[in-house]
């Protein structure tokens, strides 16, 4: 059984998900889209969920907000949100908690508001569905209080207004204002910045923390981008193929990182500090098929050093296990001193990694 | 919003004196003129031109479409003497057939066909949308499967086919309903809409495949959007989800199709009025043009093209209504 690494305040997690498992049947055969992901999130602290598209980190967190169409997607494990097992859990008593405990904000503001409502209608909505007694002046009031919260000047006169009426990063912030209403325990942001200029990104960012210091909330913050992780995230859950490869805290994941699919990723993003003239060094092929995801270890028809030991990389599909310092968790077969030994020879000169 | 409105309405009034032209035009190309069909087949040469010159058809054309206009804005004279006939505006001339006012034609005709498309647009709306409505929320399952199979029949149908058969087994054979006659709405609502059941459900049906799988696959496409996905993370019930959200996305291109529709059918529904013997503009058309009675054709074809053409301006209006992002200017 994998260790979970340990609470850190003593607190208990707010969400614990164990051994997740969502499969999909298809006329192709079976998506396995995530595949055995355990992690836990503490109120007040962030998860960054990183891997390639198709890893399954969007699954997982659309997985734990109950939005998988049930006749298609067949979930197992365990999901434990505030206590209350998810997993198995009726429709009526899921939709309960969705948008008042656990909210989430999308990647791509824009598509994801309603065209035909206006900002404040739809923020306002999310506020009435879980408090059934507010009349519409009192929705009123705490939305715009929210846009206002959100950092969105005249919150009173954008609330009429549309969303393409808009701005990216103000839609991101209206998104987060919606996500924000019923002050949710469990946060979950799906790519929040993608969508935005790099100069908006940063704001988002900042806004998020901010918020996170006010409210308190568990926070999952799903990326490929390993900056936006480092600026954000307490602790980093790499995937590939639908299963976890390596987790810890930002400062072991991305300093002292253990899987090569980690180096990988972190020496093809290249770096203002670095030599400028070094060359990056991108992962080689492209991302596994999960219908018929790679035997043994999923990421070794690309990993550079999947023949130092033997056949074990193609065969045996490797645990999850303590990397050496606590809480670091790695899914590789190479021996620990050899890990080390070539993330200093072959990676920490390129890219972020330096 | 205003001078969007104006500005159709100009653009309007030009496609309208275009047609009325092209009509004018295509009258006067037909080799057969109306005098003799008016006159027999005894008529002589002479006797035609007698005919002709009290029709007014002998004039020289522009003057012709000159004094139509005219009788259309400020009313016009026929003949003199005692012969002298005063036609007020709007003035759409006199039938060649029986002398009867076109104007009062149109009043007694049109109100014939705005109910039978009225009464069958509503029918085949509120089935088509509702089926696939809930055929999209159920996709692949024994209702989907035969409710897109039923407005498939019901798509590959014709009024005269659909139309009899209903005729046959609702009127000849049980007897569950009268044969179909028009009774004016204002004298007796049961009556208007007993008499009009019969081209409603031929209608409604009919079209209704259409409007089926139209908001069958709007919907389904709806359905996948992101702002679907935003409204059921939120934790809006599902048919809170369904009706507010994806249905009031899904019906923006039925709105269009379905003014277009309802326009173009208050023009005439001539099969439909045709066999269940309704006395309606489609038919008033069809019969005028056979007996070359201009002044009734102009004044069908003019009115069908204003029916399109205000069809098209709601159907605009309409939309900027539904969907913020399309700004009327």
């Amino acid at each position: 059984m994998v260790k979970l690494p340990e609470p850190r305040s003593g607190e208990s997690p707010y969400l614990r998900v164990k051994d997740l498992r969502v499969r999909f049947d298809t006329e192709d055969g079976v998506v396995r889209a995530v595949d055995g992901v355990s992690f836990s999130v503490e109120r007040g602290r962030t998860l960054g969920i990183v891997g390639e598209s198709g890893s399954g980190k969007s699954v997982t967190s659309l997985a734990i907000l109950g939005l998988h169409n049930a006749k298609r997607a067949a979930i197992s494990g365990e999901i434990s949100v505030g206590g209350r097992q998810l997993v198995g859990m009726p429709e009526e008593e899921v939709r309960r908690l969705r948008g008042r405990d656990m909210a989430m904000i999308f990647q791509d503001p824009l598509s994801a508001l309603h065209p035909y409502y206006t900002v404040g209608r739809q923020i306002a909505e999310a506020y009435r569905v879980h408090h059934p007694r507010a009349g519409k002046r009192e929705a009123r009031g705490r939305a715009v209080d929210m846009l206002g919260r959100v950092g969105i000047p005249q919150p009173g006169k954008r609330f009429d207004q549309y969303p393409h009426e808009f701005s990216g990063g103000m839609r991101q912030r209206a998104m987060i204002a919606m996500a924000l209403v019923n002050d949710p325990d469990l946060l979950i942001a799906d790519e929040p910045t993608t969508a935005l200029d790099v100069t908006v990104q940063a704001q988002i960012l900042d806004l998020l923390e901010d918020l996170q210091g006010e409210f308190r909330s568990a926070i999952i913050l799903i990326t490929h981008d390993l900056g936006v992780v480092s600026q954000v995230a307490d602790d980093v859950l790499v995937m590939y193929g639908g299963r976890a490869v390596e987790h810890g805290s930002v400062e072991q994941v991305l300093r002292r990182p253990q899987h090569p699919y980690t180096w990988g990723l972190l020496s093809s993003v290249p770096s203002l500090h670095g030599d400028a003239d070094a060359d990056l060094v991108p992962i080689k092929g492209n991302p596994p098929s999960l219908i018929n995801l790679p035997s043994g270890c999923a990421f070794h028809p690309r990993c550079r050093y999947a023949d130092r030991n033997g056949d074990r990389s193609r065969t045996e599909v490797p645990e999850l296990r303590p990397a050496g310092e606590a809480g670091h968790l790695v899914a590789c077969h190479l021996p620990a001193d050899e890990r080390t030994r070539l993330y200093q020879q072959d990676i920490a000169q390129v890219g972020v990694a330096q | 919003m205003f001078r969007f409105v104006v500005r159709r309405l100009l653009v309007a009034g030009v496609t309208l004196v275009v047609i009325s032209l092209v009509t004018f035009g295509l009258f006067f190309a037909v080799p057969s003129s109306p005098a003799k069909v008016m006159c027999g087949k005894n008529c002589t040469a002479a006797d035609i031109a007698q005919v002709e010159q009290r029709l007014g058809i002998d004039q020289p054309l522009p003057r012709q479409y000159a004094g139509f206009v005219k009788g259309i804005f400020v009313g016009r004279t026929y003949g003199s003497g005692d012969f002298r006939q005063d036609c007020p505006a709007p003035c759409l001339g006199y039938s060649f057939r029986n002398n009867q006012p076109v104007t009062e034609i149109i009043a007694q005709r049109l109100p014939v066909t705005f109910s039978i498309v009225f009464g069958g647009a509503v029918l085949w709306l509120v089935l088509g949308i509702s089926l696939g409505m809930v055929s999209a929320l159920r996709r692949g399952t024994v209702f989907d499967r035969t409710a897109i199979g039923i407005t498939l029949a019901g798509a590959s149908m014709q009024v005269y086919f659909f139309g009899l058969i209903l005729l046959y087994l609702l009127v000849y054979a049980t007897g569950l309903l009268p044969f179909p006659s028009y009774t004016p709405l204002t004298e007796n609502p049961g009556r208007w809409a007993v008499g009009l059941l019969l081209p409603w459900m031929t209608l409604g049906f009919l079209n209704s495949a259409l409007y089926a799988r139209l908001s069958r696959a709007q919907m389904l496409e709806t359905l996948s959007e992101d702002f679907v996905r935003t409204a059921r993370a939120k934790g809006l019930s599902a048919r809170q989800v369904h009706t507010r959200h994806a249905l009031r996305a899904a019906i923006t291109p039925i709105v269009t199709i379905a003014g277009l529709d309802i326009g173009t059918s208050l023009g005439g529904t001539f099969i439909t009025e045709t066999i269940f013997g309704l006395q309606g503009l489609g038919k008033a058309t069809v019969e005028a043009v056979q007996f070359l009675n201009l002044p009734v054709v102009m004044a069908t074809v003019l009115l069908a093209a204003v029916f399109i053409v205000v069809a098209n301006i709601v159907v605009d209006v309409l939309y900027a209504v539904i969907d913020p992002r399309v700004r009327l200017s």
